[in-house]
């Protein structure tokens, strides 16, 4: 027997407070095992203790909700019979300690939340935030995390469609890797965790249970140090191929009459989910370990029940069928044992070797769980303007080329290059613009997809940055031409024992709700990972928004790229240029001060709904939303791809602020000339501001009198990469 | 016509490339499963990508292996048509059907884009719908996409006419430049010597939509309808 320990009880991360509530509740001292499934589940990433006051705040529902948080994954009706099942989740730690294969694992691990509940994943995007490029990690890191996630994603057959990257200092010591699925199912077959029916056999199918990532979910949970790298084994291993197996199995399986419920086993393994499971349906569970598959000769009751190891389900399944269900899994040669039956008892009761190793009421781990309010306050940037004797004196073409050759600003092709983006041949809108666009298979309607975050106005304004978070994903779902329907979130933040780092989360999540309530945009899923810090600095603030959206009919949709000569170029919403905060003022005066610009949430929503019934009246086929970076940033990512450039007129003494300002809610959009009048009058009549730029051309980009062939400006844009990773 | 796709563990393109058999034949095509030891009647067989068996070991070595391979190797040497596609090329190759091999990329990462091909040789059953040197635009996906052949047997595979598709620019030059993978003389899909096996990298499958402007790869699939049928 294991000795507990006041310093082993501190490992396990379990503080005072909660051990004595461990010995109150159990009236004795905890077994090891019993320590070991408290630490897991009472985990920050598994118990959401700092963050659940918060996110229970934010909206949950819709007119298409299925499915809210608290599931494997989010459920959206998208019309004809279909559900889109989606999540994100971040694998932020794993990856900084083992690029490759936490990369790779974050995926897979986000691939079993949307397959585990009957959809067929159809699409995934990748968030990933890396330190400043000129950190002695950062180009181990990124091609690392790059290969990994493509080696997972490609392996599967799962097209990876989107995402961002992001350079910043703040990420240094603690990169952010969120990977987000989303996939497609019939409404009336979807398979949710809650177990049912006492006497019925718990069934763990997919890979062996080996030692890897024994208490990934505590390491999740805790701050960085110099130390963090000899936690490598607690990083998870990949394989792509037993996953693969493993979704085709359980899809195969999920058209039979046969599975109750079923959960993967992610963070904290079996535990979590054996717990989860029964927990949800308010039934006992008891589990035999010495029918778990293992990988590894005598792993201890501690080891098989906290072990991450990848590519393992939990199901429930009548005992009579358990024969229909071995059948499929022995064709894909994947194990299949019944390790436990559910019980009336609310409890968890683990045997091993003959010997009964923890016994725990599940209302002790579930609702017992710790849950803080914890100090905060929310603390802003004092607002600051750019004078103009502090602007760059150089003409908008030569600070094009110093922005669009720039790291945050630069063509993503290398990335997404190394991901099969096609695979599965329904992706419409390939990664490179606003939001993917991936056919819902043999029909023709189409899922919009899109992952957004602008961390730096979060650090300058939680609020305000909140709001522009969830704003930007509805701009990129609407600008494709879609009905934006809902989102995920992956909260990156730092330590919440923190008031100001809990001040920043509680702040976001405040104007993620106005923004999530005004656009009508609810939270069906989501994760937190908090304690993104190394030796005590916290990385900023990082909400990574995931939204999802529907196009009824394939035949109408916009995408950014300029697609003839003779437009004219509309700019809408109205321009203040809003230069602080902007990567005009961050990346090139070496400004970070001042407060990010406001999203006024009537006039985003009027924007919106007005370019989306442009679009929808085949009025408009061209557009693209104006953010990072400002208007001529996103002209030209519009001109790039099929040559076609602009010729704009400017008011030269405020011409960098109007260029390169970031103010919100703003779009551009390309009009043919036969369509002018009408799209005017459809601006007026809803009441959207907006001004003409200027028109499209053949192969230049033009600004007042300056000009530039786009040959030249492609190549900054689209070779930073490769010149970066070759020096 | 009636396609038999074989599918492995790991396989990922099989339900691609039965969409577009299925679009242009307007038969479900049959899809076989690798532990099968034989292929019922058909007109084709497809050996489809993906990662069979994780690609782990050789890209293709054990799916080559399969119980279902030693009938698809029998068909095929008695003149079945047989198509191979990016890891079915991979694994037609370790079979010994097709000559060479395909190693690693020379960028030595997984690419993923649309490239444009030279057809090379439009007087096979496979790409007869096209006009010799025609380029047309087929999307690529592999890691392992890079063709090699000792001298000889490279000698062999001009001398007999198998080259069918070769990488380029977009309007035919085929300098090393437009290589996407440093295969060797640009080769991105070859015949054997008897005209009725077919591997190549790039994937006709996924370039049959209209509405993604990508529709180059539908000839390639009438192609076949047309001279079997």
């Amino acid at each position: 027997m294991t000795l507990i320990t006041e310093d082993l009880v501190e490992e396990h991360g379990i503080n005072e407070e909660e051990y004595s509530f461990i010995l109150k509740s159990l009236k004795r001292e905890p077994t090891i095992t019993e320590l070991g499934i408290f630490s897991a589940m009472w985990s920050e990433h598994c118990s959401y203790k700092s963050s659940k006051f918060w996110l229970k705040q934010l909206p949950t529902e819709n007119n298409f909700v299925i499915q809210g948080p608290g599931e494997n994954a989010g459920v959206i009706d998208i019309g004809d019979g279909y559900a889109a099942i989606f999540k994100m989740e971040s694998h932020n730690h794993p990856s900084f300690i083992e690029p490759y294969q936490g990369a790779a694992t974050g995926v897979g691990g986000i691939l079993r939340d949307v397959f585990t509940m009957g959809a067929r994943p159809v699409a995934l995007l990748n968030s990933l935030r890396f330190g400043d490029t000129s950190h002695e990690k950062t180009k181990h890191l990124l091609t690392g995390v790059v290969s990994g996630i493509g080696g997972y994603g490609n392996c599967m057959g799962i097209p990876t469609v989107g995402g961002e990257v992001e350079f910043n200092s703040s990420y240094n010591d603690n990169i952010l890797v969120n990977a987000m699925c989303v996939g497609i199912a019939k409404t009336d077959k979807i398979f949710y965790s809650k177990a049912s029916g006492v006497g019925n056999s718990v069934v763990y199918v997919g890979s062996k249970t080996g030692r890897d990532g024994i208490h990934g979910a505590t390491m999740a949970s805790a701050e960085f140090d110099e130390n963090s790298e000899e936690k490598r084994p607690t990083v998870q291993v990949g394989d792509p191929f037993s996953e693969k197996l493993l979704l085709e199995a359980c899809l195969e399986l999920m058209k039979m009459d046969v599975i109750i419920a079923i959960q993967d086993m992610g963070a904290a393994g079996l535990t979590s989910s054996a717990v989860e499971m029964a927990g949800k349906g308010e039934l006992g569970i008891e589990l035999d370990l010495d029918k778990v598959p293992c990988r590894e000769k005598n792993m201890s009751a501690y080891e098989i029940m906290l072990s991450e190891s990848q590519e393992r389900m939990l199901m429930i399944i009548e005992p009579k069928k358990e024969h229909i269900a071995k059948e499929v899994f022995d064709k894909w040669e994947l194990d299949f044992s019944v390790i436990g039956k559910l019980t009336n008892t609310n409890k968890l009761v683990i045997n091993h070797k003959k010997m009964t190793k923890a016994e725990i009421v599940l209302d002790i781990l579930e609702k017992g769980a710790p849950s803080y309010k914890r100090p905060y306050s929310i603390n802003k940037f004092s607002e600051e303007k750019i004078k103009n004797d502090k602007l760059i004196d150089k003409g908008p073409i030569s600070i094009l080329k110093d922005l669009i050759g720039s790291p945050n600003l630069c063509s993503r092709k290398w990335v997404w290059e190394q991901y099969d983006h096609m695979v599965m041949t329904d992706t419409i809108l390939i990664p490179g613009g606003d939001s993917a666009i991936i056919r819902v298979h043999g029909t023709n309607k189409g899922l919009s997809i899109t992952s957004d975050s602008t961390p730096r106005y979060c650090l300058s304004d939680p609020i305000e940055g909140g709001k522009q978070a969830v704003a930007e994903a509805w701009r990129n779902l609407i600008a494709v031409g879609s009905r934006p329907i809902a989102i995920t979130d992956c909260m990156n933040f730092g330590n919440p024992e923190k008031e100001d780092i809990m001040g920043q989360f509680a702040g976001v999540v405040k104007g993620m709700i106005m923004s999530c309530n005004q656009l009508d945009f609810p939270v069906v899923s989501g994760n937190v990972s908090l304690y993104n810090e190394t030796n005590g600095k916290g990385i900023n603030p990082t909400p990574v928004i995931g939204g999802v959206g529907v196009i009824d009919n394939l035949d109408i949709f916009a995408d950014h790229n300029f697609k003839r000569k003779d437009d004219v170029i509309f700019i809408i919403g109205k321009t203040d240029g809003h230069l602080p905060q902007s990567i005009y003022a961050t990346e090139l005066l070496n400004i970070n001060t001042g407060l990010p610009p406001k999203v006024n949430l009537d006039e985003e929503k009027k924007n919106g709904l007005t370019i989306k019934s442009l679009i929808e009246s085949s009025l408009v086929d061209t557009s693209h939303d104006i953010s990072d970076g400002g208007i001529l940033i996103a002209l030209t990512e519009m001109a790039i791809k099929n040559n076609i450039g602009f010729d704009i007129e400017t008011d030269i003494i405020n011409s960098h602020r109007f260029l390169f300002g970031e103010d919100q809610g703003r779009y551009i959009i390309s009009v043919k000339e036969k369509n002018l009048i009408k799209v005017k009058k459809i601006l007026e009549e809803s009441n959207v501001i907006y001004n003409i730029a200027g028109v499209t051309i053949d192969k230049i980009i033009k600004v007042n009198e300056e000009k530039i062939p786009i040959d030249e400006i492609k190549e900054i844009y689209e070779n930073w990469f490769t010149k970066y990773l070759s020096k | 016509m009636k396609a038999a796709i074989i599918v492995f563990p790991g396989s990922n393109c099989d339900r691609d490339i039965a969409v577009s058999l299925k679009k242009i034949s307007e038969i479900e095509p049959l899809m076989i499963w690798h532990k099968e030891t034989c292929i019922p009647d058909c007109d084709i067989i497809v050996v489809p990508g993906g990662f069979s068996f994780g690609d782990y070991l050789r890209c293709g070595s054990m799916a080559a292996n399969s119980p279902i391979m030693l009938d698809v190797i029998h068909k095929a040497k008695k003149g079945m048509p047989t198509i191979g596609i990016c890891n079915g090329f991979q694994i037609l190759t370790e079979t010994g059907l097709l000559p060479g091999t395909l190693i690693k990329n020379d960028c030595l990462s997984f690419l993923c884009k649309t490239v444009s091909i030279k057809v090379e040789n439009s007087n096979t059953k496979f790409s007869n719908l096209y006009s010799k040197n025609e380029v047309i635009d087929i999307p690529i996906a592999h890691n392992e996409g890079n063709f090699f052949a000792d001298d000889s047997t490279l000698n062999k595979i001009k001398d007999n006419d198998q080259i069918v598709f070769k990488y380029c620019n977009n309007s035919g030059k085929t300098e090393k430049e437009f290589n996407p993978n440093g295969s060797i003389e640009n080769i991105a899909g070859i015949i054997n010597k008897d005209g009725n096996v077919l591997g190549m990298m790039p994937h006709p499958e996924r370039a049959t939509c209209q509405l993604s402007q990508l529709n180059d790869g539908e000839r390639f699939f009438s192609s076949i309808t047309e001279s079997i049928l």
